[in-house]
């Protein structure tokens, strides 16, 4: 009974396989569009994507655009966690972008109005994205409202009432909201001295150590406890989960609030290390939550890829940005990104080419062997 | 023998997944108008086999012949071609179409893209008239019986011009009435020359209709009887590799206390406006085994739900060991020591995308056996689902790690029983434990069940196999239109007088 599973056959294994194959497909697509676009400048702007921070010549200024990007790392991680999470319990959990806006919303209201110190607007922001998740979990519970449809909807109202909410915190100088390192110091994340380690990237706050704790805690709910044991059984089989006498309904409203909740403190872990501004008149959800969905599927559906995928999606995100615009038109940088990010999807898709492959070839090899042996036993006969 | 004329040879097939060997150089073959079946036990591999032959799967080994010819069938399309048809055991037909529309699905005839349905009608009343296969054609498929489903899908196989026909498991979901009709169709089938394959685990309706029989174990082949010349032991020897008793022993009964008293419930239907189940009365005491009979939909599901607390009841108590229960969540129901074998075993029974070591510990894994601090205690759980798996021997490819969906429908329900069981419950609430499975595995949980009851614990019943209500109960309560309408002692009564309670011509007054 107990065989050894080949390394190719392991999950985890083939889960990191295709994440690759995904990634490396999703920059050959892009590097194809690049080419038709302009064969010129392609290589160049293929390779520009990929470097990101690599690009700069010193350590230091390497370091610094590092800590950049791990600075939006950490919320991203946070989105697909809250994805994946609702995702395991059998729930699409489309509306995390809408948590993360109303996690932004609580957590910059309570920043720039009354200038509560950070811990007390990250757990206003939690409360909020949690409340929101809430929302989808009790009219899925007890209305049978779909949470994509409960969640897409959620998104725009979400959107607007933030707009509404920090309209009075707007700098008068611009579209955003105040910088909170101009008005109220405390509400920042503090560095612990992270930012020293970045070349004094003042944005490299606990935000990154914050984000990889919660996923590790995340996948030890999901992996390792009874509770998590209840939720993946309830999101698999609602009626078995009853008829074992789990509180099914309970379980779905609380899938949903964690899952909010995750969002929600993505979002304050962006905006409280004061690296961007929201921008109050802004008619679009951003992009944060929807990446959160391609970074769950890149990372395997697993939280702890969830980490690597969020970085790399953040990476060439961030990278799109260099690509030279005297070859290519501006929003040419996004369009890259988004295929690749697109192309990141597949990663079950993949996961099932490979285990056809396998079949194949353990299939040819018994042949194979099969055949040895008959050839052997016919000369042993002869003998 | 090799002169010998066949409509269908598959030769020396072999297939293999992950784990396991399904088919292990299986040879069948099958004659012009024969009925012949295929037996096995579950898990032995007929359903593998059926799948390799509609071109589901491809065989590692072996070839498949039609009419002395070699053919590949890559795909459920190259076998329709070849006249071969298959009528699964869980049918495919779209709910809301027509009888009608359902037979033409795919292959419409049409004119410049327009429907000839005439055609079509007069086609299929044809083939109907011609094989006694009674169906409105205009009905809806959710509007009719399952034995009239059945018959839909014979039909769709007739208007293809199948000629090889393949019949899974054909009787599981019908009334022994609809049983008698498919056996009386499918004489008539084979009498105008078409070929039948008769997939069943069930010996009696093998001995009625099939001309030979080709028995699988454990995905091997063992061999291929004339039926004439045979009896219905061999057979189960054949399938099962021993000897099995198709009569239950056990001592007479000897209850005592009460463990479950229902008092005047009522539960509301989901499919009507009328009550499903009507003020209903009785008692279960330790020490018997107490079988609700009936015709199927007479209220008995709704019961049991209503017992378990799977739908709240509109009036009524019910009381167990003395504490009214009556409205206690599912889990203390259960703590309390109630067990339930779900008569929808992928509804309730299982979560299938569980692996079988976590779906074994689904009643349990609340316990401190198998949860500490809140985390589980996973080696608890393997060594706990290892020694289920060996006791009540559930098969599967990959042991403990077997995701319950890859498991074959037999060794689901095994496992739902081992799980039941073995909670040792004060009440055990079965609803057709032996659904699907085969006669050995019959044996081993009637045996169960039986010594369950010798140990001085209730047990509740819920069947529509005659055989076993009058084989396994102590005592009968047979349901009618959600009342109880006669309370019967197996030892006395008939199979016909309990058929007369059963179809509502005859009741009398309980208590």
């Amino acid at each position: 009974m107990k065989q050894r599973t080949p390394l190719l056959r392991k999950n985890g294994f083939q889960t990191i396989l295709s994440s690759l194959l995904c990634i490396i497909l999703g920059l050959l697509v892009g590097y194809l569009v690049l080419l038709v676009i302009n064969a010129e400048g392609a290589w160049n702007a293929i390779i520009d994507v990929l470097k990101n921070f690599m690009k700069y010549p010193s350590g230091a200024a390497r370091m610094k655009y590092l800590g950049s990007t791990l600075v939006k790392t950490a919320p991203l991680i946070m989105c697909s966690l809250s994805v994946l999470f609702a995702y395991k319990v059998g729930l699409f959990n489309i509306g995390a972008a809408g948590q993360y806006v109303i996690g932004a919303a609580a957590g910059l209201y309570c920043a720039l109005m009354p200038g509560l110190p950070w811990y007390v607007c990250l757990l206003a922001a939690v409360a909020a994205g949690a409340i929101s998740g809430a929302i989808c979990g009790v009219l899925r519970a007890y209305c049978n409202v779909n949470v994509v449809i409960s969640g897409i909807m959620l998104n725009w109202i979400s959107l607007y009432a933030t707009n509404l909410i920090l309209k009075p915190g707007m700098d008068p100088t611009g579209k955003d909201t105040f910088r909170l390192v101009k008005e109220h110091k405390d509400s920042i994340l503090p560095t612990l001295g992270l930012d020293k380690l970045f070349s004094n990237n003042q944005y490299v706050t606990i935000a990154i150590p914050i984000a990889i704790i919660v996923a590790i805690v995340i996948w030890i709910i999901l992996d390792k406890t009874k509770f998590g044991y209840e939720l993946k059984a309830t999101g698999n089989n609602l009626n078995a989960a009853k008829y074992c006498g789990m509180k099914e309904n309970r379980n779905i409203i609380l899938t949903m609030v964690i899952s909010g909740a995750l969002a929600g403190l993505g979002a304050a872990l962006f905006y409280l290390s004061d690296i961007e501004q929201w921008n109050v008149n802004s008619s679009s959800v951003p992009a944060m939550g929807f990446n959160g969905i391609a970074a769950a599927f890149l990372g395997g559906l697993n939280p702890i890829g969830a980490i690597f995928s969020s970085f790399f999606i953040q990476h060439i995100t961030l990278g799109g940005g260099n690509v030279d615009l005297s070859h290519y038109c501006a929003q040419i940088a996004d369009f890259i990104s988004a295929v690749i990010i697109y192309l990141c999807g597949f990663v079950l898709f993949f996961k099932s080419v490979i285990n056809r492959f396998l079949d194949k070839r353990d299939e040819k090899r018994i042949q194979r062997e099969k055949a040895a042996n008959a050839e052997a036993t016919e000369k042993g006969g002869n003998k | 023998m090799s002169n010998e004329h066949y409509a269908i040879e598959m030769l020396h097939i072999t297939k293999r997944f992950p784990g396991i060997v399904a088919n292990d150089d299986i040879t069948l073959q099958l004659k012009p108008g024969e009925i012949h079946a295929l037996l096995g036990e579950n898990g032995a591999g007929k359903s593998t086999l059926m799948s390799v032959l509609f071109g589901l799967y491809q065989p590692e080994e072996g070839i498949i012949k039609k009419d002395g010819v070699e053919v590949t069938i890559r795909n459920p399309n190259d076998a329709t071609a070849l006249h071969i048809g298959m009528v699964h055991q869980h049918f495919k037909l779209v709910e809301c179409f027509s009888v009608l529309d359902n037979i033409i699905l795919g292959i419409e005839p049409t004119k410049a893209g327009f429907l000839r349905k005439a055609e079509a009608r007069e086609k299929v009343m044809a083939l109907s008239e011609k094989y006694g296969l009674h169906v409105d054609p205009d009905a809806l498929i959710e509007d009719i019986t399952v034995g009239m489903q059945q018959r839909t899908e014979i039909l769709k196989m007739l208007y293809r011009d199948n000629e090889i026909l393949i019949f899974d498991e054909p009787t599981a979901v019908l009334t022994p009435q609809e049983i008698d009709e498919l056996m009386e169709i499918m004489r008539g089938l084979a009498r105008e020359g078409k070929s039948i394959l008769f997939i069943s685990h069930k010996l009696n309706e093998i001995m009625s209709v099939a001309d030979r029989c080709s028995v699988l174990r454990k995905g091997k082949y063992i061999g291929t009887v004339e039926v004439a010349n045979t009896t219905k032991e061999e057979l189960s020897r054949m399938m099962v590799g021993r000897d099995v008793e198709f009569v239950v022993h056990k001592d007479p009964a000897q209850p005592t206390d009460v463990v479950l008293d229902v008092e005047d419930i009522t539960v509301a239907s989901k499919m009507h406006s009328n009550n499903a189940v009507k003020n209903v009365s009785f008692k279960v005491r330790r020490g018997e085994i107490v079988c609700i009979a009936g015709i199927d939909g007479n209220g008995q599901t709704e019961l049991v739900y209503g017992l378990t607390g799977l739908e709240p009841l509109k009036s009524g108590k019910v009381i167990m060991n003395g504490e009214d229960i009556t409205k206690a969540p599912i889990r203390k129901r259960s703590v309390m020591g109630m067990s339930h074998i779900p008569e929808d075993r992928h509804k309730h029974g299982l979560v299938l995308d569980y692996p079988l070591e976590y779906n074994l510990v689904l009643q349990r894994y609340f316990e401190p056996e198998f949860t500490k601090c809140g985390f589980l205690r996973k080696a608890n759980i393997r060594s706990y689902a290892e020694r289920l798996i060996e006791q009540y021997d559930v098969r599967s490819g990959q042991g403990p790690i077997t995701m319950a969906r890859s498991m074959s429908g037999g060794n689901q329900q095994k496992a739902i029983v081992a799980r039941e069981i073995d909670k040792n419950p004060e009440l055990l609430i079965a609803v057709q434990p032996t659904r699907g499975l085969d006669v050995g595995a019959i044996e081993y949980i009637h045996k169960q069940i039986v010594a369950h009851r010798d140990s001085g614990k209730a047990v509740l019943l819920v069947s529509l196999e005659l055989e076993e209500v009058m084989s396994l109960s102590d005592r009968i309560l047979v349901m009618y239109e959600g009342e109880i309408v006669g309370e019967l002692d197996p030892k006395t009564t008939t199979v016909e007088e309990l058929g007369l309670y059963m179809a509502g011509a005859k009741r009398m007054e309980v208590q």
